[in-house]
This record gives structure tokens, sequence and C-alpha cells, in this order.
């Protein structure tokens, strides 16, 4: 029997009952979120359990959203299960004065340098983790670039007056 | 220091100074890592005691770069990821924009796409697999194949006009109608590199050196590459049957027939093979492709592009005389049109792993937030599990065997 989203959600709801919500299948992916406190909770019975089996790591990364106080960073998570060729995409949201997220690396190695890459941007603190450090940017830099308050051109520059157009 | 003393039941004569290691800085731009790795490795002698991987020298900052851009000027920037194979990049961000507005491609139009990702898939192949060779000292291979390159060089710059970083295509098919030398090139290839890869595979499959030097090196389990997020050609070699063109094709890949070559060790060997026998059915993919575009009679034989207006440029004698040509040509070059809203991930078979882009739109003219899945940055970190005890010269060749793209990884 296949794997549907729907049998996926029922699966998980009986584990978690209301603590995993906002079920949404955007193009066809199965998307839900829980509390941060529980990432790791959700991340091991999705890898443990016997019809679910969601043992790869496809992609760990961060979004701001400075508009939604107390949960200004999103955490996504996509996995996938490969033998029945499923994915779903699973996110954490959490606080930007108290960005703690416990680390998957235990879970899968790949998630070591993909965490130091979501730290380095966005200033996830992940627990746990062996070795949380700048990855690609400079290691003496003192804040979190891919945050939206960091605008990509200075707004206010006058030299760049161009009205028509606008920038 | 006295475990490793302990490892090799070495008795020093009482007295004698101990054993010490080096740390030699293998990088940033050492002539034997192609592109610019630095790896900090402490040497016992000859042998790696553990190596500590800095990555970001070309960072570019790209994710942040595309959140002021419009959908079509992205494409650009994912040409200087992996620029060996730039067009599948580039098919892989068109995709990607047309699964979130929804535009549906006429099959000529995923059959050419099918043409130039597959030549970009041989092009990058290529180049790991005879720098691979150039590695072990066996330079020949590496030139004699240079000018097959070349050829797919030539193909892509008939298509649109640039060689290594392409920007090849546009938001619902090409920016213009294959040419006839286009298609004459490559029936030329498809005739001439059979023969050229048959010749390439002769120089190292069976050599001795080439055997000796790569069998057992840099080896990894399936269980802990796939736990490392290996991709591609190198979880393939380690065993695992996992193709995105299979699992979850895209551009009409489900109409051809091909199969997908597995190793069994995960060494550099089985990943040199396995890159080989993917030109094999890569050839046969375009075979079957150039065919089924042929096939195209009539009206049909000259589309190239599915009808999305707001997306598409329109020809530019259009732009010049009639009216809505020219408001879309402006509201193009502009980025004056929003996006739907939503989030989407989708991704393809790149020339060395799964490459997948999450794009998350707020109903604005950029995206909000767009991330690469980068595959070569994901399985970089298993470098120091590969070559934990194994010879500094054996490490050069699993690195070059990863096929590792400093751009791809630095994004």
């Amino acid at each position: 029997m296949a794997l549907t989203n729907e049998h996926i959600r029922q699966r998980l709801t009986e584990k978690f009952g209301d603590q995993v919500s906002s079920f949404e299948e955007p193009y066809g992916m199965l998307t839900f979120e829980a509390p941060k406190d529980l990432n790791l909770k959700v991340l091991q019975f999705l890898y443990d359990d016997e019809e679910l089996k969601f043992r790869f790591l496809t992609d760990l990364q961060a979004v701001h959203y400075p508009d939604n106080a107390g949960r200004e960073l999103c955490v996504v998570y996509h996995l996938h299960n490969m033998i029945d060729n499923v994915r779903v995409r699973f996110k954490v949201y959490a606080p930007i004065e108290k960005p703690d997220v416990f680390s998957a690396t235990a879970l899968f190695a790949a998630a070591n340098w993909m965490e130091r890459e979501t730290y380095d941007f966005y200033g996830v603190n992940f627990v746990g983790h062996p070795n949380l450090k700048r990855i690609l940017n400079v290691d003496e830099m003192d804040y979190f670039p891919m945050r939206k308050e960091y605008p990509l051109e200075e707004q206010t520059r006058l030299d760049k007056d161009d009205e028509m157009f606008g920038r | 220091m006295s475990d490793i003393l302990q490892h090799q039941h070495i008795k020093l004569p009482e007295g004698s100074i101990g054993k010490q290691t080096t740390t030699l800085n293998l990088g940033p731009t050492h002539p034997a890592t192609h592109g610019v790795f630095q790896n900090i490795l402490e040497l016992d002698g000859e042998r790696i005691v553990s190596a500590d991987q800095t990555v970001g020298y070309i960072h570019r900052a790209f994710e942040k770069i595309a959140e002021r851009r419009p959908l079509y000027q992205i494409t650009p920037l994912t040409d200087r990821l992996n620029y060996c194979s730039a067009p599948i990049n580039n098919m892989g961000w068109h995709l990607t924009c047309e699964k979130l507005l929804g535009v549906k491609t006429p099959k000529r139009v995923d059959y050419l796409r099918v043409i130039i990702m597959e030549l970009a898939r041989i092009a990058d192949h290529l180049i790991c697999n005879s720098i691979v060779g150039v590695d072990t000292g066996a330079y020949t291979g590496f030139l004699y194949v240079m000018q097959y390159r070349e050829l797919i060089y030539e193909i892509y710059e008939e298509v649109c006009g640039s060689r290594l970083t392409t920007n090849i295509g546009r938001i619902g098919g090409f920016e213009r109608n294959f040419s006839d030398t286009a298609f004459q090139k490559i029936e030329k290839f498809l005739k001439e590199y059979p023969k050229v890869l048959k010749e390439f595979e002769n120089l190292f499959t069976r050599n001795r050196i080439f055997m000796e030097r790569t069998i057992g090196v840099g080896p990894i389990s399936a269980e802990r590459a796939l736990n490392y997020g290996f991709t591609g050609p190198n979880l393939r070699a380690a065993g695992v049957d996992y193709d995105v063109r299979v699992h979850s094709p895209y551009s009409s890949y489900e109409d051809f027939e091909f199969d997908i070559p597995v190793g069994s060790t995960g060494d550099c060997y089985d990943r040199f093979l396995v890159r080989n026998q993917e030109m094999w059915q890569s050839l046969r993919i375009i075979e079957q492709a150039y065919r089924k575009v042929q096939e195209f009679k009539g009206a049909e034989a000259e589309v190239y592009h599915a009808d999305v207006p707001e997306y598409y440029l329109p020809p530019k004698e259009d732009v010049y005389t009639k009216m809505e040509a020219l408001i879309w040509h402006f509201k193009i070059i502009m980025g004056e049109i929003d996006m739907p809203k939503g989030e989407v991930y989708h991704c393809v078979e790149g020339a060395n792993g799964e490459l997948g882009f999450y794009l998350i739109s707020d109903g604005g003219r950029t995206p909000y937030r767009l991330h690469f899945r980068r595959p070569c940055f994901i399985y970089y970190q298993a470098y120091e599990e590969l070559t934990k005890g194994s010879m500094l010269s054996d490490a050069i060749i699993t690195m070059s065997s990863l096929n590792l793209i400093a751009g791809e990884m630095d994004a």
C-alpha cells in the first residue's frame, strides 16, 4: 500500500495529538508544524516508525518572518522516504530573542553542516550541535546576514536616485 | 600522540623523543585540489589522522541576492553554482518557477530540455572522471576527451550564445528554436562520442595502476552515505539506486528508456565506473530524445516555448509594433509581475546529486526566501570519514572523485 499524505497525517495525530498542527499540502507536499521542543521527538518518530520511514534528510534551512511576534524564525526540514518515495516538510518556529532548537545531528550526520549554515545566516542556536560555528561567512562576523532587517541594498542612498522606476 | 604509538605497536627506545604529527594546510589554492578548498590535515607520516574542511572562500550570497530579484534574473545566479553543468541548474530553476506558476510546457520543449540536460551531465562526468585520471597520473585521457566537451559547449553556444555560464532557456521554454547547425552538432556528437568514450574507458577501467590507486580508496557504506545525505552518482556507487529522474520524473523523463547504474563499495573506483556508465545512459537518452524531436511535423516542429506572456519575453519585432507585446516586455524587464503565493520544493538530478530549489513566495515580485539544496555542500561533510587513516595521495583522489564544485558548495 502506498503511503499517502492522509495516512502520514493520521499516524502523526495518533502519536502527538493536537501538538502537530497546520497541516497543508502546497503543491502536493505534506507540510506540518510542531512546537520547537518536540522537533527531535517528531523527527525520531518519523525515522523509526515502521510505516513512515522518513530516513533521509533532504534539506534543512530557516526562514525569517519579522512580523510573526514570538515565532520569527522558522526552521524547515525536508524529509524523504526513499522506499515509498514520499516527501514531507516539517516546520518549527522559534522566537528571535532565544532561538534555541534541538540539533538533529545525532539522527542525521548530514544535519551537521546544514545546521551550521542555518546558524551562520539566521542565528538559530542548535542545542547539542557538536561544532556550532560559522561555515560560509567569516568567523568575525557579528550579525546574521540573511535576516530580513538587513536589506540587500541601502534604501536611502542618494547617489542612486531613480524616481521613474523606483528602487 | 600516545594512542598513535599504541595503535601502530611501535616501541621506541627508552629516552627517545616522542613521535609528532604534522599539520598540513592543503589549500585553499593547492594545485592538486581543483577549486578553492581548504583542508587542515593532521598527518602522521603520510597517513591522515584528522581532516578539518573549511568552505566558504567564494561565498557570494546568492540566496540573499535572489530575494531582491524577479524570477528571470535569478537564472544567471544558478549558472554559477555548478558551473561544470550550468544548463541543469538553469533548467532546474525554470522547472521550479513553472511548478510555482502552474505552467505546462509542450512535449517538444521537454525533449529539447532533456537533450541539453543530458549533454550537460556528460560534460560534467567527463571532467570529473578525467580529473580523477589526472590525479592518478594519467593525463592522456583528460586531454583526449576535452575536445568533446568543447563540442558540447559549441552546442550550448548554438542554442543560447554562451558556453560556460549559459543562462540557457526561459521560464516556459527556450529563447529561440534550435538551429539546424545545433541539430547537426548533436548528430555529430552522437556519432563520434561513443567511440571516444569507449577509448577513454579502455584507458582506465582495466588499467592496473588506475585500479590499484582507486579500488578501496575512500569507500562508504550505503547506510552512512544515506545518513550523510549523499545523492547522485556518489550514492549510487554505494549501492542505492536513487535517481530523481526515475523517482520523481520532471521534463518528461518518464518517456525515456534508461538504466540506473549502481556500484557496491562506494569507493573511488565504483564512483568512476558509475559515472562512466551514466554517460552511456545519457547517450541513450539523448538519442531517444533526438529521435522524438525529429518526429514532430508541421507547426508542432516549430514549438519551442509555452504560452506564458507574463514571464516569456515576446519577440522583438512584436515589441516594436504591437501594444500588448510592448506592455508585457516592459513589465517583465522591470520585474513588475506579482507571483502567486505559495511554497514549492522542486529537485532535479544534477550531475553530482539532487539539486533542489526551495522557493517561498509571499505574493510579491521577488521570492520571499530561496534556498538551494546544493548536493556537494552536503556530502563534503563526509570527507573526513572517507579519508581518515588513508594516505595523503589517496585523499586527493577521493576529493576529485567526489566531484566537488567550489562554486556550488559556497553558493
